[in-house]
């Protein structure tokens, strides 16, 4: 099994028109995901090698059954396109976008928490969420992954999950899902969501979980894992040696008042009982002795 | 971006938020000027990006024109923490009767806003919130909802402000908080807000922090950005639009994704190197971005070593190849340069790096591996 998205999830393209959705809502239909629709309003009836495009997400729900979107809409508008997606009727959104403002963001979470709970936003600023061999919705590229199981990824670094999702196919080792949270203030998803579906699932047996300096998404999920989780946890943590003050490229990777330091996230992590590697490559080699041991 | 503290008083009061007078200046005799306008005793503050201003020397009270332009000749150039001072704001002084502390920010953990309110102001609320952490009264705010007045009004009572100034507070609490996501601020934190002895509530000092990300509806976000103070290498990255960081050491640093920077920053370090940068180059990796890195790390003239470390994803491995062999004919690269390439035919692309390689140019297949001579190519010893 996989967590969130699989065979079955069907998904419209908010931004296929564009040029990035369009790159890469082809890439993920190649890959074999259901592409089922775009929106764009100006240009409903329209499609892109294919794809029907309808005016909003309600429109393509009716039409296609489609269970999920991912947005490609540039920052200013994906405030609008996120309430579009969940009032159309999806239950899974992924925001690609980067640079969504942090208002926007804390808006948004909190309207969907309110009215639409039974919807899952993931992102913004994330690569998206692969299930190997099922389903790709985003900029993964979907080859690096391989199917089968048994380790889950969940992760707040694009290129970092790459490089997991590399290392793990290269020691033969197979991935359920690999949910990449973005590294945003305000992510939709949280590691301990991903978790708690990990630890549910049957097919994931051990969980690998990168994280990154700034706020304490990584120890509030040490605290979960400690409390809850049967699974074995390997984990990575990015920004050891990064200066206090200084933003580290994504919007949320910001050690401030001495909080959310490498150290005290990777400590958190050990008493919890989660192996930490020291570089992605460590993780990757403790990853792959946890699966022989299996 | 974190805004000065007299951009922050100039934000605040486009709210309403009561400021005292004042007027920014960049010499001595304009400092001179200013204070005349504003009338006698004035403050003379350093304006600088770093907290700790009044202990270094920086904030210093004036009544007469000859102090006025003593203090302002002694703090312009001072050097508070690295940060050299460049403006100065000149306000008129106030007569404080109590000093309080009042911040909105995001909390992160909750996915709520915050807002801190406490009747011991004008001192470090980190300690305060250490020693003393009832003494600080919070409300987390749901975006959708914002604060409403009878909220506010809650709040301000628990946190046990002078009755004189109960009415003000919730007053400037209102602006505030309107500032706060009107302007999409990170953060805005008034410390002190004071009580005036003829019962009168005024932020003291404004600390503000703006979202990049929102810039797009803030034009006024420009005129901050134009002078913030940054060093020319971050500078250089800046125009290029670059994610660049500057750090201290001599390891030059470009990768493909934040995470992965960050990660290479690490392993400089975990293999006894000092990183010089964060680079981040973003997803693609081609001939036109590299050749902006290079050029950005090229005029860094502590950089002994740069570690090129990429992995390609939808990326292949031989357009970030080529991307690299083309930059490196462009860029006249003063040191010894270590790539690692991994991921999306990554094979293919080492075949193209081959023919290239020298002593000063040097692939490595691991990161550790390539962490390693990149330390050694440096003239360091690694680990």
């Amino acid at each position: 099994m996989s967590i969130f998205v699989d065979e079955n999830t069907k998904v419209v393209y908010q931004g296929l028109t564009g040029s990035q959705g369009k790159f890469y809502g082809l890439l993920n239909r190649e890959y074999g995901t259901n592409v089922v629709a775009g929106t764009n309003p100006k240009k409903a009836g329209e499609d892109v090698e294919g794809i029907p495009i309808y005016a909003d997400v309600a429109d393509a729900v009716k039409a296609t059954g489609a269970n999920a979107s991912c947005i490609f809409i540039p920052a200013p508008g994906v405030k609008a396109a996120v309430l579009d997606a969940a009032e159309g009727g999806v239950e899974f959104i992924v925001v690609i976008t980067e640079g969504v403002p942090a208002h926007d963001e804390a808006w948004f979470f909190n309207r969907l928490r309110r009215d639409y709970p039974h919807v899952q936003l993931l992102g913004p600023n994330c690569p998206g969420i692969i299930s190997p061999g099922k389903c790709n919705i985003g900029i993964t590229a979907g080859h690096i992954a391989q199917a089968g199981g048994p380790v889950g990824i969940v992760s707040r670094s694009g290129t970092l999950t790459y490089q997991a999702l590399y290392e793990l196919k290269q020691k033969g080792v197979g991935v359920t899902t690999c949910v990449g949270i973005g590294g945003d203030p305000v992510p939709g998803t949280s590691f301990i969501d991903c978790l708690e579906r990990f630890e549910a699932d049957p097919e994931t047996k051990a969980v690998m979980m990168i994280g990154e300096i700034g706020g304490s998404a990584e120890e509030e999920a040490a605290a979960f894992i400690g409390a809850n989780m049967s699974k074995p946890v390997v984990s990575y943590i990015a920004g050891v040696t990064a200066p206090p003050g200084k933003k580290m490229g994504h919007a949320g990777a910001i050690i401030s008042g001495g909080k959310g330091t490498a150290d005290a996230k990777m400590d958190a992590l050990r008493a919890a009982g989660a192996q930490v590697g020291l570089n992605p490559t460590e993780a990757g080699e403790l990853m792959a002795k946890v699966v022989a041991s299996l | 971006m974190d805004l000065f503290e007299y951009q922050g008083k100039l934000f605040f009061a486009r709210y309403g938020i009561p400021i005292s007078p004042g007027e920014v200046v960049m010499t001595a005799e304009d400092a001179v000027i200013a204070a005349e306008r504003l009338g006698y005793p004035v403050v003379v503050k350093a304006q600088v990006l770093v907290g700790g201003r009044g202990k270094a020397g920086g904030i210093k009270l004036a009544s007469t024109p000859d102090e006025v332009r003593t203090h302002a000749g002694n703090i312009l150039g001072l050097d508070i923490k690295g940060h050299v001072v460049g403006r100065l704001w000149i306000e008129k002084a106030s007569d404080i009767e109590r000093e309080y502390y009042a911040s909105f920010t995001l909390d992160r953990a909750a996915k709520k806003h915050l807002g801190m309110l406490s009747a011991q102001g004008g001192v470090d609320i980190e300690e305060v919130a250490a020693t003393d952490p009832d003494a600080i009264a919070k409300i987390h705010v749901d975006p959708v909802d914002g604060l409403s007045e009878a909220q506010c009004r809650a709040w301000v009572e628990a946190a046990k402000l002078d009755d004189a100034a109960q009415d003000g507070a919730v007053d400037i609490l209102m602006k505030l908080y309107e500032a706060y996501v009107d302007g999409d601020a990170d953060l805005v934190e008034i410390n002190p807000l004071i009580l005036t002895t003829e019962g009168v509530v005024r932020a003291l000092d404004a600390k503000v922090t703006v979202d990049d990300n929102a810039v797009f509806r803030h034009t006024d976000y420009e005129e901050y950005d134009a002078i913030q103070v940054r060093d020319e290498r971050e500078l250089a990255a800046h125009d290029k639009g670059l994610q660049y960081v500057g750090l201290d050491g001599f390891v030059g640093i470009i990768a493909n994704g934040a995470g992965l920077a960050m990660s290479t920053v690490d392993i400089v370090s975990q293999v006894g190197g000092a990183p010089a940068n964060f680079l981040d180059i973003g997803g693609g990796a081609n001939a036109d971005v590299m050749t902006g890195a290079l050029e950005v790390i090229n005029n860094d003239p502590n950089v002994k070593s740069i570690f090129i470390n990429i992995f390609g994803g939808i990326t292949k491995g031989e357009e970030v190849a080529n991307g690299i062999v083309a930059a490196l004919e462009r860029v006249d690269i003063q040191a010894p340069i270590v790539i690692r390439l991994d991921g999306t035919n990554a094979e293919q692309g080492r075949e193209i790096l081959q023919p290239h390689l020298s002593d000063r140019l040097q692939m490595q297949p691991t990161m550790l591996d390539a962490a390693r001579s990149a330390v050694q190519l440096a003239g360091g010893v690694a680990k």
